[in-house]
């Protein structure tokens, strides 16, 4: 019963949808303010029907209702409920409603905090959201139905995939999705300019929060990720370029491109045409994304034509959004004239560049994800993309954005005298340099990697302290410092970004230039020594789980004879998927961590053991979590605020005639 | 219950964890070759992992065969040639840059020098024009922001 109503909500919400896409667009055509008042409570009602359908699938999965098909696939009565509920989103079907929930989310969101909006450019906006949403709801609901009832349902359930079951991939997709589905608000209000043909200060300062709650979403999403790479799969990976994480990857470089033109919109009236462009290729290659991952085209293209109807309706979808906008924009572009004058070197260029670098970048990844594709459709050439690839190909336009961006992000707008800002970055430079040294004195092999990428890391980090105590202005210590705590959260949002996009690259560098591993045969009493660390396999036993068989080993981390710690790893075994796992145990310390891993038993009694030690792994997370900060420290900018109190201010009255 | 989950691990078959003890070569610098030949092979039916990190048993096998082949003297690009000769450039992650794939190759350098070049347009288009003088419009917009 709840499922059906669930169902039936869905059906309603598309119907919802149907009219918030074709009256507020009509209405703003012809400035009727009743067809344009439409939007804000169709949006807002669309939003609630998806929940209730949302809600009513996760009541399936909570009280394992067997008699829904999706529940029976992907979940069991014995999976703890944490998973039961992240089972929702772990299959096909769920994860779709959760991407329309989302896009209904970030359209009502729009219609309840859009007030300091102009009537038109709201209607719109709402309007083209609504036909996203018309378009994946209808997919959801014609080719992918999570409501789909089983005449004879089974005692069980077939469970999850045991690899997803961990919290942090739990909390993975949601984090990437509304970051994907964000950036249908900057295509949103990219697609309603071109039909206004008005794009100004106004609309940049509009568009940059959404952007940027997408950004830092998508930062989120893609580190978690990441993290759940690196110790559940068993060796320490933490980056594979993979199609799907490629998929991820290229929004996010976009999105990051996008965020650093609107900037010039904002400010300075300039790169209007591009961060429109911009704006609808970030979510061309969100949908991209989707399609990547939900056609299962990468994986093989025999797998696509044995299946073809998801991916030729998600194609279906790509080409319509993206061939409308692109040829709205082809017809309007023109109109957007830049107004700002600034010469060859100056704040706007220094954004130029980083737009075509981060573009570039994205388009290579772009082109080494599709081209297995190409080559078997072409040339009937079966080959492979893979990391050594983008390694070569990636890499040197990353090394690029690091050299240029502390220099970029201290010029003036308008006009900038590079001698000028280079004198005040000498003292980072020094620094950097001296990091790269040192890194490349304490290595033990000659690799370049590691101390190209200490220096690089460190250029960012001390070019961005550099970039905030130039902030503070002229004058004595004790005022800057005074004034230090003044600087808009603006300021602070771009040089702790900055900074973590530093730490990441050192990060980077280190774990590839210089972890360590060791393999053995390790006997039950027997120790072995791991950089510097000695670890005994004390003892190895089978434990049972809530719903999984695991082999653990008690092993004891030690240093200079002191104890620092004792891990556990398992292999776990989930016998309703048959399905073994490797469950690490990490000691994480913020220099290095210590990752064990057990393997078979061997012939002679002893147990594989696979040891790591994984230097500054943390200052992964730790960089990525600085992006995400200093991302929402812009977003709390005064300028946003200020905005969002006009909006009350203005809601005001008319809640009081 | 011991005894059933002793019987549950021993149905299921276990399968062996990327690279094992036993494959590992006492010469550590031609471990280290083969290590870094393994990472550039991908493993024939897994989904994009290498060898080095598969557990696919095929995987294991193109492991032994790559340390035979050093072990027999090849250089390391005889062995990835040996491997690619049997398996096909399927196996090979980085693709050769020959034929077809040159474009892949140069797409982002291309890339790169396109947008290079119409950035640079752009730039000098800004930089060279001079200031515009309001229009009427404008010019009256402004006296009447001046006058209030």
């Amino acid at each position: 019963m709840i499922s059906e109503l669930g169902h039936f909500a869905l059906v309603l919400a598309l119907a919802v949808a149907v009219v918030q896409a074709v009256v507020p667009l009509i209405g703003a055509q012809k400035r009727w303010s009743g067809w344009m008042a439409v939007a804000d409570p169709a949006a807002v009602v669309q939003f609630v029907l998806i929940a209730v359908a949302f809600g009513a699938l996760t009541w399936a999965f909570v009280t394992s209702d067997f008699s829904l098909r999706l529940v029976v696939l992907n979940s069991h009565t014995d999976k703890p409920m944490l998973y039961k509920v992240s089972g929702v989103w772990g299959n096909h079907e769920g994860s779709l409603l959760l991407w329309v929930l989302i896009l209904a989310a970030y359209g009502s969101a729009a219609a309840l905090f859009g007030g300091n909006l102009p009537a038109t450019l709201k209607a719109r906006v709402l309007s083209v959201q609504g036909m996203i949403g018309v378009a994946f709801l209808a997919f959801l609901l014609f080719t992918s139905n999570p409501f789909l009832r089983l005449a004879e349902p089974p005692l069980n359930g077939d469970d999850l995939n045991p690899l997803l079951q961990d919290p942090g991939l739990a909390f993975h997709p949601p984090f990437l999705y509304l970051g994907y589905v964000g950036l249908s608000m900057a295509f949103s209000f990219a697609v309603a300019a071109l039909i206004e043909g008005r794009v100004d200060a106004a609309w940049a300062r509009w568009v940059r929060p959404w952007t940027l709650a997408a950004w830092i979403f998508l930062t989120i999403g893609i580190a978690l990720g990441s993290w759940w790479a690196y110790y559940e799969l068993g060796w320490g990976g933490f980056w594979f370029w993979d199609p799907v994480e490629n998929a991820s990857f290229m929004p996010w470089l976009f999105a990051a491109a996008l965020l650093h033109s609107a900037i010039v919109v904002e400010k300075r009236e300039s790169l209007k045409a591009w961060t429109i462009l911009l704006s609808i290729l970030a979510f061309g290659f969100s949908l991209i994304g989707t399609f990547i991952v939900r056609s299962g085209v990468i994986t093989s293209v025999h797998a696509f034509a044995n299946d073809p109807e998801r991916g030729v309706f998600i194609l279906m979808i790509l080409g319509v959004f993206m061939g409308g906008a692109l040829t709205l924009f082809a017809a309007r572009a023109g109109a957007m004239e830049a107004k700002g004058i600034f010469a060859m070197v100056s704040r706007e260029s220094a954004l130029v560049v980083n737009n075509l670098l981060l573009a570039v970048a994205a388009f290579v990844v772009f082109v080494g994800t599709i081209w297995p594709l190409v080559a078997e459709m072409l040339w009937d050439r079966k080959l492979s993309v893979g990391a050594p690839f983008f390694d070569a190909a990636f890499s040197p336009f990353m090394i690029g954005l690091a050299v240029l961006l502390p220099i970029g992000a201290m010029m003036p707008w308008k006009r900038a005298e590079v001698g000028r800002v280079i004198r005040q970055l000498i003292p980072a430079l020094i620094l950097a340099v001296a990091c790269g040294l040192l890194a490349w004195a304490l290595e033990t092999g000659r690799s370049a990697v590691g101390p190209v990428a200490a220096a690089l890391g460190a250029w960012l980090v001390f070019g961005a302290l550099t970039d905030l105590w130039a902030r503070t202005g002229r004058g004595a210590v004790g005022g800057r410092l005074q004034r230090l705590g003044r600087l808009p959260r603006a300021d602070w949002g771009r040089v702790t970004a900055h900074a973590g996009l530093g730490v990441t690259m050192i990060a980077v560098g280190a774990m590839n230039a210089w972890a360590t591993e060791i393999i053995k045969v390790v006997q039950v009493g027997e120790s072995f020594p791991l950089h510097g660390y000695e670890v005994t396999l004390n003892k190895v036993e089978q434990v049972e789980g809530p719903n999984y068989l695991s082999t653990m080993a008690e092993m004891a981390v030690r240093r200079d004879g002191r104890e620092v710690a004792v891990l556990y790893p398992e292999k776990r075994v989930y016998p309703v998927q048959a399905m073994p796992t490797t469950e690490a145990a990490l000691d994480y310390g913020f220099f290095r961590d210590i990752y064990l891993v057990i393997g078979d038993p061997q012939d002679n009694g002893g147990w594989a053991i696979r040891g790591y030690w994984k230097p500054l792994a943390n200052w992964l997370w730790i960089g990525a979590a600085l992006m995400a900060l200093g991302g929402l420290l812009s977003l709390s900018d005064r300028r946003y605020r200020v905005a969002a109190g006009a909006a009350r201010r203005a809601a005001n009255p008319v809640a009081a005639e | 219950m011991r005894l059933i989950l002793a019987l549950c691990l021993s149905l299921l078959a276990f399968p062996a964890l990327a690279v094992q003890p036993d494959e590992v070569l006492p010469d550590p610098a031609l471990e280290a070759r083969a290590r870094a030949i393994s990472q550039l092979l991908r493993c024939p039916v897994c989904q994009g992992e290498n060898i080095d990190d598969s557990n696919a048993d095929i995987s294991r096998d193109l492991r032994l065969l790559v340390r035979e082949r050093l072990v027999a003297g090849d250089s390391d690009d005889a062995v990835i040639d040996f491997v690619v000769e049997r398996y096909g450039e399927f196996v090979l992650f980085e693709p050769r840059a020959t034929g077809s794939n040159l474009v892949l190759w140069l797409a982002g350098p291309g890339m790169l020098l396109l947008g290079g070049i119409a950035a640079f347009a752009f730039l000098r288009r800004r930089s060279k024009q001079p200031t515009e003088a309001l229009s009427a419009e404008e010019e009256a917009r402004l006296k009447e922001i001046l006058k209030e």
